[in-house]
């Protein structure tokens, strides 16, 4: 039965630094370049080169490991792992094995049912990326593409403390969310910035021992994770249910046919033969280095969650969705200030410009209104100088370019709002006049039609005429 | 000219005595007419040129002193646009795009390269037999070996085609052939010279270093071969003494330690040779100390673990796949890596790539390569507590002086013991220095010195000092024996 099993999941997730240059070399790590324009002597491991560490990958992995609360290695080493593949110049990649830079920490993810899980961080350490192998196009041959050999990567590895494919993703959001926070990384999926390997074993509940598990390698997308989790459970539950055994192997996810399927063995040699890199020596990180960091962690995504929550009194799923992307956050919080309302900087952020974002395809900040706009028409609204209608028009309008200022486009526009008793007063007259059929009804007590008049006099204005106004005429000549 | 000295060089062609070209030339003409000595792999095509211009240089004032000089390099070193092989089948076709810093900074001192000297593959032999390009000959007897690995270089100087040329040191390949050809070589503290561009066969090991006529050639050098390099993150920051001034310090006050260990086992010629050479110090002034290094017997079997398992990851580049030698018509990738490098690779350098991945495999890492890592730090120890109450520790390069070609060559061990007294410099980083010091039968022995931790200055000045007094660095081979 389904049931009767447990699943057991750990990722290891291969984040891509965001920095200038190569972790080892000074080659570019600029995303699309030309095969092979980004490698330099280093890269392609010619003889005679050594490897120099960046250090700009120091800071980067020390922000991510106080993000989760880790320990910072003492002494960062980094050693040799030896195999193999034409992708891999030197035929050892310099990793780090003994002494990791990042040690334990913890992160709390967001379950479907509102409730929170811990899960707990084993390590996080530095490497450098292989090139890329091109087994298209090349009829029969393998093209070889070094551009992203050396690029510096974060390899975050959890504990096996995930049980589903739903809690493995919210895993690897929680850890996207928190490497594009602190500038880790760009978290450019699409680019290979973000990947994740899942391994997943599965028991029988009750069981103590983990059951033989298999390790998914490379795969780049939130949904393919999930797609490849769930594909895995099923598949060894099959096995096991059919009396097999499961094979402790590295698969590969093919997103085309949905389905993991095992890599050839030449790439899983397991004995790596692992020893310190005798070209770079030990780098002592010491405590004031490490609290110059501290000092320079922005807030967190947990924290802005709270306070968000509570000093801005936003509702917990609001404060969860703008605070899950830094982008939005800043917008939001721009946004508010500008306006002294978070609660209708909420409302406008999660709703019209999520809405045109998502529409265009646009990332946050690069929203053609800005957020201190957004927070002046919200400000026009709450002056009551337009209303929400005219609101969204302006805000369409600076989306499109058609207009560059809020209350120069109100002005040349004439869309202020009619708050004018004696300009309104023969609209309404002129409207009660025209309708009497519902004015009779009104009359009659079907107070509902009220909406009518209000709505005619709006229709008539242009949506200039101040809602609230209309709606108290209204009542007062129609009694 | 041929058989000044490199600082006599210098004031020859200061004073115009003869131009960088006739120098130049004269060399290439004895390459050519030595060519059986087999000391080069290749010949630079354009040093008659570049002498040109150092001698245009030159007379347009340029005083820099080693403007013009000679000099050949062991074919370790990277050089831009020249083949670069290491002595290997696998990178007979590889022509370097860059160059390494001991060239780059020699080529900025003004010196004209000769060539490329001939070595063992990858740095990894005792006699120069292990070279693609065939063994080197003894300038002394022919019939000999030269040492290794920087035999070419060695032989090279001995015979007269250079006055000095560049050489690397793992594990005695700059002292040892230095001392089986009658000439001065050091091997300085590890990170001292950058190792850019320098093509790696132990990491932690490998220095660069000269090897030439005179200590005090040594030092002109050595000048501009230390110093700090950005692209060597093992490369040591430390000052650069001025090696040329200290050669006139005198030994007297220098307290010589001897190293009991180092004596036990010697023959009485090459012991009568040693005692001689400290006599002359002491009659210099120098007091001697015996000292011991009770860890020493045990930095063979170290060697024979650390180097092996670093140059199994070194050696892992040539694959067949970017450069270097690829196999005919592979039938896979497979089929590639291995007809790539075993049609490639000598003999020797695949037992180091096997013994190394042995060592670094599952289940016998602990048991050997931190085990050897463990006595490396013993004899380190050893020596930083010698070195606590000594200047150096003498004694001599090797067992016995320059053996017969082949004599060694199927027997491994035999070949690996010719290292004893240089190895543990290497696995404690310290430099060390052989400078000639007498014969046995015809043939050169040197006596080493190892000093303290960027003290190169105090070897080259005993060297210095001790050449002022003798002669041993003058005999010139006859060749024809």
């Amino acid at each position: 039965m389904r049931e009767d099993w447990e699943v057991v999941i750990g990722l290891e997730i291969h984040v891509q630094l965001s920095t200038e240059s190569k972790i080892f070399s000074g080659a570019s790590t600029k995303f699309g370049a030309s095969p092979n324009t980004q490698a330099c002597a280093v890269d392609l491991g010619l003889p005679g080169v050594l490897p120099v560490v960046n250090e700009a990958v120091y800071p980067k992995a020390i922000a991510f490991g106080l993000g989760v609360g880790a320990t910072i290695g003492e002494r960062s080493c980094f050693d040799r792992k030896n195999y193999f593949y034409p992708d891999l110049p030197k035929g050892y990649q310099i990793t780090q094995m003994d002494e990791p830079i990042v040690i334990g920490g913890q992160v709390e993810i967001s379950l479907a049912d509102g409730s929170t899980k811990t899960v707990r961080i084993t390590r996080a350490h530095l490497e450098e990326d292989a090139g890329k192998s091109l087994h298209e196009d090349f009829h029969g041959m393998t093209g070889i593409d070094l551009n992203r050999a050396g690029t510096p990567l974060l390899e975050i590895v959890s504990e096996p403390e995930m049980s589903s494919a739903t809690e493995a993703v919210s895993y690897a959001k929680t850890i996207h969310q928190l490497v594009t926070y602190l500038s880790v990384s760009d978290g450019n999926m699409s680019e290979g910035s973000l990947r994740c390997d899942a391994n997943v074993s599965i028991r029988k509940k009750g069981d103590d021992k983990l059951g033989v598990r298999t390790e998914t390698k490379n795969v780049n997308s939130f949904r393919f994770l999930k797609k490849a989790i769930e594909f895995e459970i099923e598949r060894q539950i099959d096995i096991l249910e059919s009396g097999g055994r499961i094979a402790q192997e590295t698969r590969l996810y093919d997103p085309d046919r949905d389905e993991t399927r095992p890599m050839r063995s030449k790439e899983t040699a397991t004995d790596y033969r692992y020893f310190p890199e005798p070209d770079l020596l030990p780098v002592v990180i010491n405590e004031a280095y490490i609290n110059d960091i501290r000092k320079q962690m922005p807030e967190l995504p947990a924290q802005k969650r709270v306070r968000f929550e509570e000093e801005l009194g936003l509702t917990a799923e609001d404060a969860n969705l703008i605070a899950s992307d830094l982008g939005l956050a800043t917008y939001f919080e721009i946004c508010a200030t500008t306006c002294s309302d978070p609660g209708m900087a909420s409302n406008w952020v999660k709703g019209e410009l999520l809405a045109s974002v998502n529409r265009d395809d646009l990332l946050v900040a690069n929203a053609p209104v800005t957020p201190i706009q957004l927070g002046t028409i919200i400000l026009r609204i709450k002056d009551e100088t337009i209303s929400g209608k005219i609101a969204k028009t302006i805000f369409n309008a600076l989306w499109q370019g058609e207009a560059d200022s809020v209350d120069g486009y109100i002005e040349a526009n004439g869309l202020k709002q009619v708050s004018d008793s004696s300009a309104l007063e023969p609209i309404v007259d002129q409207i009660i006049q025209e309708n009497p059929k519902q004015v009779e009804q009104y009359r009659a007590g079907k107070t509902k039609v009220l909406g009518f008049f209000v709505g005619q006099v709006m229709k008539q204005t242009g949506g200039k005429a101040n809602p609230k106004q209309v709606n108290e005429l209204v009542i007062s000549r129609l009694s | 000219m041929l058989n000044r000295t490199l600082a006599e060089q210098i004031s020859d062609l200061q004073k115009g005595e003869y131009s960088c070209s006739e120098l130049t030339e004269a060399y290439l003409i004895r390459i050519s007419e030595t060519s059986d000595l087999n000391t080069f792999i290749t010949v630079a095509d354009d040093a008659l040129e570049n002498a040109a211009h150092a001698d245009e240089l030159r007379a347009s004032g340029d005083d820099r002193p080693l403007l013009g000089i000679p000099v050949a390099h062991k074919d370790i070193f990277c050089q831009k646009n020249v083949r670069t092989t290491a002595g290997s089948r696998m990178l007979d076709n590889f022509v370097s795009p860059y160059d390494s810093t001991v060239i780059e900074n020699l080529n900025a001192a003004g010196t004209v390269s000769l060539g490329k000297t001939n070595m063992d593959e990858f740095a990894m032999g005792s006699s120069n037999e292990n070279s693609y390009y065939g063994p080197v000959k003894n300038p002394w007897r022919t019939s000999c070996v030269p040492g290794g690995s920087s035999g070419g270089s060695a032989a090279a100087v001995a015979a007269r085609l250079c006055s000095a040329a560049t050489g690397t040191d793992t594990g005695g390949s700059i002292r040892q052939p230095a001392s089986f050809c009658g000439i001065t070589g050091i091997k300085p503290t590890y990170g001292r010279i950058s190792r850019w561009g320098m093509i790696a066969y132990a990491s932690s090991l490998d220095q660069a270093g000269p090897l030439a006529r005179t200590a005090e050639d040594c030092a002109l050098l050595m000048t501009h071969m230390a110093g700090h390099d950005p692209r060597d993150s093992t490369s040591s920051p430390e000052p650069v003494d001025n090696y040329l001034e200290s050669l006139s310090k005198p030994v007297s006050g220098l307290k010589l330690g001897i190293c009991r260990e180092y004596l036990e086992d010697l023959t009485p010629e090459i012991r009568a040779v040693f005692d001689e050479f400290v006599g002359e110090l002491v009659s210099q002034g120098a007091e001697t100390r015996e000292i011991s290094l009770p860890s020493s017997p045990l930095a063979i079997p170290a060697y024979y673990i650390i180097a092996p398992a670093e140059c199994s990851a070194n050696l892992s580049r040539y694959d067949g796949v970017r450069f270097g030698y690829r196999c005919e018509d592979p039938k896979d990738l497979d089929d590639l890596y291995r007809r790539s490098r075993s049609e490639s690779f000598g003999a020797e350098v695949k037992n180091r790539i096997m013994v190394g991945a042995f060592a670094l495999s599952a289940g016998y890492y602990d048991a050997y390569y931190n085990k050897a890592q463990q006595i490396r730090r013993l004899i380190k120890n050893d020596f930083v507590d010698a070195l606590s109450g000594v200047d150096v520790i003498l004694g001599p390069t090797t067992p016995g002086t320059a053996f017969p070609i082949g004599e060694k060559s199927q027997d491994p061990l035999a070949m690996y013991m010719q290292d004893i007294y240089t190895i543990s410099a290497n696995l404690a980083g310290l430099p060390a220095i052989s400078i000639p010091a007498g014969f046995v039968d015809g043939m050169p022995v040197g006596v080493q010195a190892i000093g303290n931790y960027f003290d190169e200055a105090t070897l080259l000045a005993i060297g210095h000092q001790y050449q002022q007094m003798t002669s041993w660095h003058q005999q010139e081979p006859e060749m024809n024996s």
